[in-house]
């Protein structure tokens, strides 16, 4: 496998990458009745949870071991003695997930050791406590949401028997709560029982709780955790779930299978022949039905994104899902860059993919057709110029990002229309001198930061 | 780190601040961030307000040395605008690895340096120190000094690592990167004896060019505002005022305290939130610049302004005044604008059921007082859950708060207004106060409060 290119800069400029707790927290707060804590500085909290309020336009909870310099030095046992003491009687979760931070790992704090001289002192947290070590100066998001789901399978999930019918979705951090939700309804109409870990269907899919709440606002239950090793399957959608379906196959012995992307026909077609090979039924009517409708978009659809150019900024299992449909739609991926390894980005390599960040993006993008990543792409946009579609995290500049669904069918379907009519918004018209006039001049253009 | 200590410790002793003031020195030494408890506290850190502090200055590379955390997970997320160059809203960062982190950073930031120059050329870079590279001994004033005269252009260290305390820490920490490197290193092309610096405004949603045209009527330049819509350039020459305002009353006092020992000028603490205030804030200015030889016909002059946009704004105000009568707010931020809004909204007939005053100093608690007529309705410390449940008893039409705390006001049905940095509306001066009680009618009476609160269908056939 060649590693991916990783542009030689000292200076990282408008950073696509962000940090490893992150991802974990986010993990976290999928899981029902859930406090993340970062040991770190109360900023590195502060910031995520800045970050998740403008992303999901919901409250966060996200608690901090308040580490100080003295702290830091001394080591920082009793500070998450401290935290786990206030969050427990402030809070009553009924789960906590730490992550570490660059601050802490720079120490190198034994928090597995601290943990189990905390637990035995106080037979009060007598709640779930996994520790992941995420350090902000290796990685990436992505990279901490799947620390974070092998740490809780890896002290939480225990072998059983076999409930039939059951299965364990691991889904990516690429993954919305809609998704979530469209996969859930794929499964069951298989006659399937699925536990999705995390859950953030549950969670961040922006309802009202009937009373105040501090902790996450729904997610996989301690009972369902409980329960996946009893599950027929594990499905783990992206290649960064390879690590946590591997380690919930070794503790529990259930069969894992990795699906890197559910968009696209031929993607979605895996899918559903195996969930039908799986549970022994049939697809149902209903999603032949889709799989048409998506047949029949693709050919509404093919005029418009033939021969596109199309530069994309996320994270690997974003990027593989985005970029593999969109070559299969017939478009040129022109510039692609991503945050951290991962085996996808190999497949990328005649399309020069790189990790790096949205300058070097920009930099390749100014002739392309369609840019797509996450809000802060808005500047480099509205440079160049060109289209640009928010995808991925953060998108703090639109609303009901946590719906959109990309996945199965129907989720393609969506896709296929929703860039087909951008780049419909954004035809070239004729000029009686026979020059297509170039995207800066035509009056329904899409970039606007507002 | 000494230094960096020894800093910490001036900043603690800060004679000008109020709440020092009543401390004694052995108090004073201990510092005045509340100790941070772990597992229960909220806010950001030093490196976070410094960055805040410094960040509007709009023409200059602001870099962060560090893991990709710092910067990666809180870029271009605040509403500081610029008339008009734009590379301040860069993100820039060292993204420091595991390599770095063992051998060292400097020379990363180093080549960064000279990356940012060779690209961008701004007239500045400031150099934001972290916590991992604090940690490992990285350090930044050394070798920004050596980049400095390498690389000819100014290179501002910036030592705030979050970890040495809270986000107001941080603000002041960069006032004194200011007054160390930066004030008093450049001339303006020329001075006017109406020459004024504004500090602590950092211009967001616009609010500086609310009030900046109302002194430009009366003759009176903003020399410098810190940092708001600033220039690398003005923020050098900012000792050439004759005198200053300063706008959020604990960020940057001991950048306005130190101008006046160092500079001779002087300066008041105002706010541009209000009908009132802002009129203070404008005869205060024409006072000062006055009393450092301004023409006296500045005051007469500033009078008049005063009446008549008052006397504008008021008429304009006066259609919401019979809708907003007795409608019940309750404001949760800090500091200034506990007291400067709360007197504004009760010009409207606006009744406060309570005000935050985790934030505020002992002056501030004081106005609020005084506004007020009690103590009753300050609020020390509410935690979301009892705001919650006050609003969802209805003991509040609605809710003023930053944007962190708006579910608590939404997920109870309830209005709900942002009033601190994320606000997309700018609510200082004249205009401005018009605009809030626009946006707190709009929300207040929008129909939708009606429909979210109707149980469904279901729900109400099982209660009938």
């Amino acid at each position: 496998m060649n590693a991916p290119a990783v542009v030689s800069k000292a200076c990282a400029v408008n950073p696509l990458k962000m940090s490893q707790p992150l991802g974990a927290a986010l993990a976290f707060l999928g899981i029902d009745n859930a406090m993340p804590v970062f040991h770190g500085s109360q900023g590195c909290t502060a910031f995520g949870l800045v970050l998740f309020v403008r992303h999901f336009r919901e409250s966060i909870p996200l608690q901090t071991t308040a580490m100080n310099e003295v702290t830091t030095i001394l080591g920082g046992g009793e500070n998450i003695e401290k935290a786990l003491l206030n969050i427990h009687k402030r809070a009553k979760p009924s789960f906590i997930g730490i992550a570490s931070t660059g601050l802490t790992e720079t120490k190198g704090d034994d928090v597995m050791g601290d943990l189990r001289r905390i637990t035995s002192a106080h037979p009060e947290l007598d709640m779930p406590i996994v520790y992941v070590s995420t350090p902000d100066y290796k990685g990436a998001f992505q990279d901490g949401w799947a620390k974070a789901v092998t740490a809780i399978v890896e002290s939480l999930a225990s072998p059983l028997a076999t409930i039939a019918g059951q299965v364990t979705i691991l889904p990516g951090c690429h993954m919305t709560p809609g998704d979530i939700t469209e996969l859930c309804e794929i499964v069951a109409d298989f006659g399937l029982k699925a536990i999705v870990l995390p859950d953030l269907s549950r969670s961040l899919d922006g309802h009202i709780p009937d009373d105040f709440t501090p902790t996450s606002l729904g997610g996989t239950t301690r009972p369902e955790i409980a329960r996946i090793g009893a599950s027929q399957a594990t499905i783990a959608i992206g290649e960064q779930m390879r690590p946590a379906a591997d380690a919930l196959t070794a503790k529990t012995g259930v069969p894992a299978k990795i699906f890197d992307t559910l968009t696209g026909l031929a993607a979605a077609d895996d899918f559903f022949s195996y969930l039908s090979t799986l549970s022994g039924r049939p697809v149902p009517e209903k999603y032949r039905r889709q799989r048409n409708q998506l047949v029949d978009a693709m050919l509404d659809a093919h005029f418009f994104f033939g021969g596109k150019r199309i530069a994309i900024g996320a994270e690997p299992d974003l990027l593989w899902a985005l970029g593999a449909w969109l070559k299969d739609m017939g478009c040129t991926l022109t510039a692609l860059v991503s945050t951290t390894e991962s085996p996808v980005l190999a497949r990328f390599a005649g399309e020069g993919a790189c990790i790096g960040d949205l300058e070097d993006l920009e930099g390749q993008a100014h002739d392309c057709d369609l840019l797509i990543t996450h809000s802060h792409g808005r500047q480099a946009a509205a440079r160049l110029g060109i289209p640009f579609l928010r995808m991925g995290l953060p998108v703090f500049d639109r609303l009901g990002e946590a719906h959109r669904v990309i996945v199965g069918y129907r989720g393609t379907r969506n896709l296929v229309f929703e860039i087909g009519n951008i780049f419909l918004a954004n035809d070239h018209e004729p000029q009686p001198d026979g020059e297509a006039c170039a995207g800066v001049c035509h009056p329904h253009h899409s970039t606007s930061e507002a | 780190m000494d230094s960096l200590a020894n800093t910490v410790q001036e900043v603690f002793d800060e004679p000008a601040c109020a709440k020092n003031q009543v401390k004694t020195a052995k108090e004073r030494k201990k510092g005045c961030t509340q100790a941070l408890q772990p597992g229960a506290a909220a806010g950001g850190c030093a490196f976070d307000g410094a960055k805040i502090a410094l960040s509007p200055i709009t023409d200059v590379a602001h870099l962060v040395h560090g893991p990709i955390a710092c910067e990666g997970n809180s870029w271009d997320n605040r509403g500081a605008k610029s008339s008009g160059p734009l590379l301040y809203r860069t993100g820039f960062t060292t993204d420091i690895n595991e390599t770095d982190v063992v051998f060292g950073g400097e020379k990363r930031l180093f080549r960064a340096l000279k990356e940012i120059i060779a690209k961008y050329d701004p007239p500045a870079v400031f150099v934001y120190q972290t916590c991992v590279t604090a940690l490992i001994g990285d350090d930044i004033e050394a070798l920004c000094k050596a980049a400095s005269a390498k690389l000819g252009k100014p290179i501002i260290p910036v030592n705030a690592p979050g970890f040495v305390g809270s986000k107001n820490l941080g603000n002041k920490l960069a006032g004194e990167a200011l007054l160390e490197y930066v004030i008093g290193t450049q001339e303006p092309e020329y001075t006017t004896p109406y020459d004024i610096n504004i500090i602590g405004e950092y211009n967001l949603a616009g609010e500086l060019w609310q009030v900046k045209p109302l002194l430009a009527e009366l003759g009176i330049r903003v020399l410098s505002c810190l940092s708001g819509d600033a220039r690398y350039r003005e923020v050098a020459s900012a000792h050439r005022a004759r005198a200053a305002m300063m706008v959020c009353s604990k960020a940057m006092i001991n950048v306005a305290r130190k101008m006046e020992e160092r500079y001779g000028i002087p300066f008041f603490e105002g706010s541009f939130y209000g009908l009132s205030d802002m009129s203070e804030a404008l005869r205060e200015i024409a006072r000062l610049l006055v009393s450092r030889g301004a023409q006296p016909d500045l005051l007469g002059r500033t009078e008049a302004l005063v009446a008549r946009e008052e006397a504008r704004a008021w008429a304009r105000l006066a259609e919401y005044r019979p809708r907003l009568q007795g409608k019940r707010v309750l404001l949760i931020t800090g500091g200034v604008k506990s007291w400067s809004v709360v007197a504004a909204l009760q010009e409207m007939g606006i009744e406060i059921v309570g005000t935050s005053v985790k934030k505020s100093t002992k002056e501030d608690k004081e106005r609020i007082k005084k506004i007020m007529g009690d103590e009753a309705h300050m609020i020390e410390d509410m935690t979301p859950r009892e705001m919650y449940k006050l609003l969802k008893d209805a003991r509040a039409d609605i809710m003023l708060s930053g944007g962190r705390s708006q579910f608590v006001a939404l997920k109870a049905r309830v209005p709900w207004l942002d009033i601190n940095q994320e606000r997309h509306h700018a609510y200082a001066g004249y205009d401005g106060m018009v605009a809030l009680v626009r946006e707190i009618d709009k929300a207040l009476f929008n129909p939708i409060w009606a429909q979210v609160r109707r149980s469904a269908p279901w729900d109400m056939e099982a209660v009938s």
